[in-house]
């Protein structure tokens, strides 16, 4: 009986962490990205500084007539957004707060991470295709390819934390982080954070999506509430990323006082991440395909194997 | 600093400087803006001082100022004198949808009944409703700033300049005058 409380307990956190996480990112990436554009973005929501902004968004979405195509397939079309969705909320129970916070302390916890952010894409490449529709099919395409780019040296990048901490288990690698690593896993934290952002399709790798020239890409034909769930999936993902980056690369509750603040520090780590996504959305113009694939090819893919022969180097030097 | 990166970095600094910079949108509804008193709002006619001329009607490009009138009589006042007629304004409008703000009608006013104003509320569901009738251009009068003081260094005035020069021509008269005398 306590077992099943516990386990109750765990996933209505988890999931509390997933529903609220994504929202925080997303208003701070209305505020943030306005006054980085000499705007004021949303005021009214919610009469202070639109603080409600996408709660009213949400109650507009879910209002919304649920349309698909004529020509789509309709089964693969409606669940689409749930499976670009879902895998970001199993994804967040492996991920560590603080010492002994997690949802779930899973012994392969990055191997699972990764394969389950992999699924998500899925979800969007199902969209593309079931949509019967051109830009979408494009946008699928590309989301594919981008897919195919970018995880190697996402995974390769990870890789080399896991080498260094000699563990998969998310939490044994924050044990196990010390802080020189910074240094050490300096370009495998660049690499998979930016890696990252293009398994997203966050801006500036949004070439899939690219809404001035592929009208949204696979979201083109999607409405109301499985519109927003895709959305929510993209800001669950700009979660999971930082959360990743913070857990992996920045050491996650190391920090001053770390014993009674460590969620604390994961959490103002996650943040800082999350903030630096939004950031290099507004400053950077969208990479044309080509270069989009030159540069996991030819750039992160020889950096992230120079990272990872640098790691095996210094861990069996230290062993 | 050049090379690679430099305009990743540039992108950056500029979006982050921007950021915590304080925004200078204007918050319209809830705060009124502050516009300069000559901004070309709308058009009041301070119909008091109409004469019916007509030349704004003729002067304005869009054809958008109707004006109908008729003529009265004044009974003669002193033996002898003659009948007074006079103008008396029976209708003015103008229709703002068709409006181009030149300002021209103002310009050629020759007694000042019409004026700017900046205010510009007064959008309308059905474009009948922007023709505004003699009652609402009276209306907007009480909106008419004062005119702006004269920048220092300006030009000054028509009416100052001339009354200036006639006071200096009068004095220069009569110090010829007591030259002579003497």
């Amino acid at each position: 009986m306590a077992d099943a409380l516990e386990v109750a307990l765990r996933c209505v956190a988890v999931l509390a962490a997933f529903l609220l996480l994504p929202l925080l990112v997303g208003q701070t990436e209305h505020k943030a990205m306005a006054h980085m554009q000499s705007r004021v973005g949303p005021m009214y929501a919610g009469r202070f500084h639109g603080w409600a902004q996408l709660v009213a968004d949400g109650v507009k979405f879910a209002q919304k007539e649920d349309v698909a195509p004529a020509a789509a397939d309709r089964t693969v079309f409606a669940i689409a957004p749930g499976v670009a969705l879902v895998p970001y909320l199993v994804a967040m129970v492996a991920i560590p707060l603080g010492p002994g916070l997690v949802g779930q302390d899973l012994d392969i916890g990055l191997f699972f991470v990764l394969a389950i952010m992999s699924v998500g894409v899925l979800g969007t490449l199902m969209g593309g295709w079931a949509s019967a529709n051109k830009y979408s099919l494009l946008g699928g395409m590309r989301v594919a390819v981008q897919l195919m780019s970018y995880e190697l040296p996402f995974v390769l990048a990870a890789s080399s934390v896991a080498m260094a901490a000699g563990t998969l288990s998310l939490p044994g690698i924050v044990e196990a982080w010390e802080p020189w690593w910074l240094l050490w896993q300096a370009p495998g934290m660049v690499v998979f954070f930016v890696a990252g952002l293009a398994e997203l399709q966050r801006p500036p790798f949004d070439m899939p999506v690219a809404d001035s020239e592929l009208v949204f890409g696979p979201y083109t034909e999607y409405g109301g509430i499985r519109f927003a769930m895709f959305l929510l999936a993209e800001y669950a993902g700009i979660v999971v990323l930082s959360a990743l980056t913070a857990v992996l690369f920045l050491g996650g509750w190391h920090g001053p006082s770390a014993d009674d603040l460590g969620w604390l520090w994961t959490l103002v780590k996650t943040g800082a991440v999350a903030f630096i996504v939004i950031w290099v959305r507004v400053a950077f113009p969208r990479l044309r395909e080509d270069q989009l694939n030159t540069l996991a090819w030819k750039v992160l893919v020889p950096v992230v194997l120079l990272q990872l022969a640098l790691t095996t180097v210094v861990a069996v030097k230290i062993a | 600093m050049t090379g690679f990166g430099r305009g990743l970095l540039h992108g950056l600094r500029v979006t982050a400087r921007n950021l915590l910079r304080r925004s200078v949108t204007a918050q319209y509804p809830d705060a009124k803006p502050e516009l300069p008193p000559r901004s070309r709002g709308v058009i009041a006619l301070q119909e008091e001082n109409c004469t019916v001329c007509m030349l704004c009607a003729r002067e304005c490009p869009a054809w958008c100022i109707y004006i109908d009138s008729h003529k009265e009589v004044t009974p003669q006042q002193v033996e002898g004198a003659r009948e007074r007629s006079h103008n008396v304004l029976d209708r003015f409008a103008i229709d703002f949808s068709l409006c181009m703000y030149c300002s021209i009608c103002i310009e050629a006013c020759p007694f000042d009944a019409l004026h700017w104003t900046p205010e510009f509320e007064y959008g309308e569901y059905d474009i009948l409703d922007l023709t505004h009738e003699r009652d609402r251009l009276r209306d907007w009068m009480w909106t008419v700033p004062p005119p702006p003081a004269i920048d220092p260094g300006g030009e000054e005035p028509k009416e100052i300049a001339a009354a200036r020069k006639a006071v200096e021509r009068d004095a220069t008269k009569r110090s010829t005058a007591t030259e002579e005398e003497s």
